[in-house]
């Protein structure tokens, strides 16, 4: 009896856990190939139309070049230029951005473990709007290098906002998850209004104060590219390191201790990179809403709810949206452009309006 | 033995401590909760903390685990735990609130591996062993047929068993439960109770829960601490703690103790309507 039971037992085991690695991992390959697809797509379509075959010979002729290979077939000229210079580094962008703000939101949704939780929770938006509204406004000098001076001031008004939320929040009650998220209010209340305050002083920068407010990618350029990859390089691989912690944070604050997790170091450390993240997003396509808040939803409907796993595939749903949007607000009044934060609800709204009524269908 | 074989119990793991508690003292602000207890637990003990509403009771459990800042020792087999790392502390002592978290969107499987945690690298993946740990505690308490099933779907005695479950993953020395019959009726309590006290007879668990269905706490722990103020003020076996003098001093109850084979049980006992006045203070 005590030789049968214990060796019945691992093969129930064995045969219940491939299976669902398997399927995660299919998951996170279809992503990662939609993603690939979707850029492909966003650099193909445009205003000017491109051969495809000859952009994927021009874009492996660049992958490879270093290498010492040469891929003939490729685009020339103006053509080359567009790919090159205009949509390639608008389209990787485009899914940086997405990517970055879909797993800071999964990442602010687990970790203060609010289905309604963003990234611009906690004043990175903000500060964000006024710190580009004030160099928009006042700032005598348009870049400093090769580097727009609102991306910076973006930025530096993102990790301020949340920095002076963190701040506030911890003297006032410690990590505590729903202290720190009051504070975030009152923080963002607080920036958001200086922001109008400056805005309405300066009615002649209202149009393009607007125009960042809404979101944009039509102005990217390699160097967009090369601001923020660093950041949200780091801070995406922080969070992706974080997710299985986020897990057992989802127990409880008491429980996770009680498992041996600092509850309040993670929280502390789980905001900081997805604020990073965050900053690092807006600073370069200003304020895209939905994407935080939508995307690690439809992500939890397709894989379920274990962080381990909505983290990266968060990542890579996150660009691919975005890419796909962008894709939609060059398109649709071509060749004008619909603001990117106007389609991203567009486009969003109605996909998360399917899925929650086929959830509720399904029981 | 055969049951006992099955028992996922590494080298060490899986025998109860001892649990001492020495001078304890906490609050919240100004205000004092716990004075001065003083507790011990021998190993496979099974102590319940009784007590009116208000007591400290669970206080006691947060501060044993170290949740709530407090004066005084908590040591387990001596040691004391003040100086442990968190995850040190996680594999000796499994805790089971009263009401407990159920993420969305979890599985009962992933939940009950959760258990797993102190015992692994917090970034890695659960290994094989951990995995065959899970399936044998879910096996033992019944839950393979919810394994995959999401966790928010299971009814209040199958949250109960997984929450268990997920602390007996975590192959503790010590289980500490608040009120782990507090949202279940009298047979789902009778089985969760059962399940426990199976559970550490099986895998010599010392075992300190809250209860407050006084004749449960009477039936099953074998030694009863009644608090009352944030003191310890009768500890002992359930016959010598449960009598009508303390319940009426402490609980301001009128109750009969009724001795049973299997404990003492207590047995509410309404006053003469001629004795209904109105009530003091």
């Amino acid at each position: 009896m005590t030789t049968t039971t214990p060796g019945a037992r691992p093969r129930a085991a064995r045969a219940a856990t491939p299976r669902r690695g398997l399927r995660a991992g299919a998951a996170l390959g279809g992503a990662a190939l939609v993603l690939v697809l979707a850029l492909l797509a966003g650099v193909w379509v445009g205003a000017l139309p491109l051969p495809p075959g000859a952009v994927v010979a021009t874009l492996l002729d660049r992958l490879l070049s270093p290498l010492g290979i040469a891929v003939p077939g490729g685009l020339e000229g103006t053509e080359a230029a567009v790919l090159l210079e205009l949509r390639l580094p608008r389209v990787l962008l485009a899914s940086l951005v997405g990517a970055g703000l879909a797993i800071s939101g999964a990442a602010y949704q687990g970790v203060f473990r609010n289905p309604l939780a963003d990234p611009y929770l906690l004043g990175a938006a903000a500060g964000a709007g006024l710190g580009a509204t004030l160099v928009i406004a006042y700032s005598p000098v348009q870049s400093v290098g090769p580097v727009g001076i609102v991306p910076l001031a973006a930025f530096a008004g993102a990790l301020i906002g949340v920095g002076c939320a963190l701040a506030l929040g911890t003297a006032a009650g410690g990590s505590h998850s729903p202290t720190l998220l009051l504070a975030g209010i009152a923080v963002a209340a607080f920036l958001a209004a200086a922001q109008t305050l400056v805005q309405q002083q300066n009615t002649e920068d209202l149009r393009e104060i607007y125009g960042w407010l809404l979101g944009q990618l039509g102005r990217s350029q390699w160097s967009d590219v090369a601001l923020v990859l660093p950041y949200l390089g780091v801070a995406c691989t922080v969070l992706l390191f974080c997710g299985r912690a986020l897990d057992v944070l989802a127990v409880g604050d008491d429980e996770a201790s009680s498992l041996g997790v600092h509850p309040g170091r993670l929280r502390l450390l789980v905001v900081l990179a997805a604020s990073l993240a965050t900053a690092s997003a807006v600073a370069v396509s200003g304020l895209i809403g939905f994407v935080g808040l939508v995307v690690p939803h439809i992500v939890r409907r397709l894989i379920g709810g274990s962080h381990a796993r909505v983290l990266p595939m968060s990542l890579l749903v996150g660009g691919s949206f975005l890419v796909l949007a962008d894709l939609v607000a060059r398109v649709v009044v071509a060749p004008a452009e619909l603001p990117i934060g106007v389609v991203t609800a567009f486009v969003g709204a109605p996909f998360f309006a399917g899925l929650l009524w086929a959830g509720a269908r399904r029981g | 033995m055969s049951g006992r074989t099955s028992v996922p119990s590494g080298a060490g793991a899986g025998r109860g401590a001892r649990v001492e508690v020495l001078g304890l003292t906490a609050g919240y602000g100004r205000t004092r909760v716990l004075d001065a207890v003083r507790l011990t637990v021998e190993p496979g003990g099974w102590l319940a903390v009784i007590g009116p509403n208000g007591s400290g009771k669970s206080t006691l459990l947060r501060s044993v685990l170290g949740f709530h800042p407090h004066h005084g020792q908590v040591r387990i087999d001596g040691v004391p735990t003040s100086g442990m790392p968190r995850r040190d502390r996680a594999r000796s002592m499994a805790y089971a609130p009263q009401t407990p978290v159920l993420p969305e969107g979890v599985t009962t499987r992933d939940y009950v591996t959760l258990g797993r945690t102190p015992h692994r690298p917090l970034l890695a993946a659960p290994r094989g062993v951990d995995r065959q740990i899970v399936a044998d505690v879910m096996e033992r308490l019944g839950l393979e047929r919810m394994a995959g099933r999401q966790l928010t779907t299971l009814s209040g005695g199958e949250r109960q068993r997984a929450v268990l479950a997920r602390s007996l993953a975590q192959q503790p020395r010590v289980l500490l439960l608040d009120e782990p019959t507090a949202s279940l009726d009298l047979g789902h309590a009778q089985q969760v109770l059962d399940l426990v006290d199976r559970l550490r007879r099986q895998d010599g668990l010392t075992v300190v829960s809250t209860l407050h269905d006084l004749t449960l706490a009477g039936q099953y722990a074998d030694r009863l601490a009644l608090l009352s103020e944030g003191r310890v003020v009768a500890e002992g076996s359930p016959e010598e703690v449960l009598t009508a003098e303390t319940l009426s001093t402490h609980y301001g109850a009128r109750a009969e103790v009724v001795r049973g084979p299997s404990g003492p049980a207590v047995l509410p006992v309404r006053a003469p309507a001629a004795d209904l006045r109105p009530v003091e203070g």
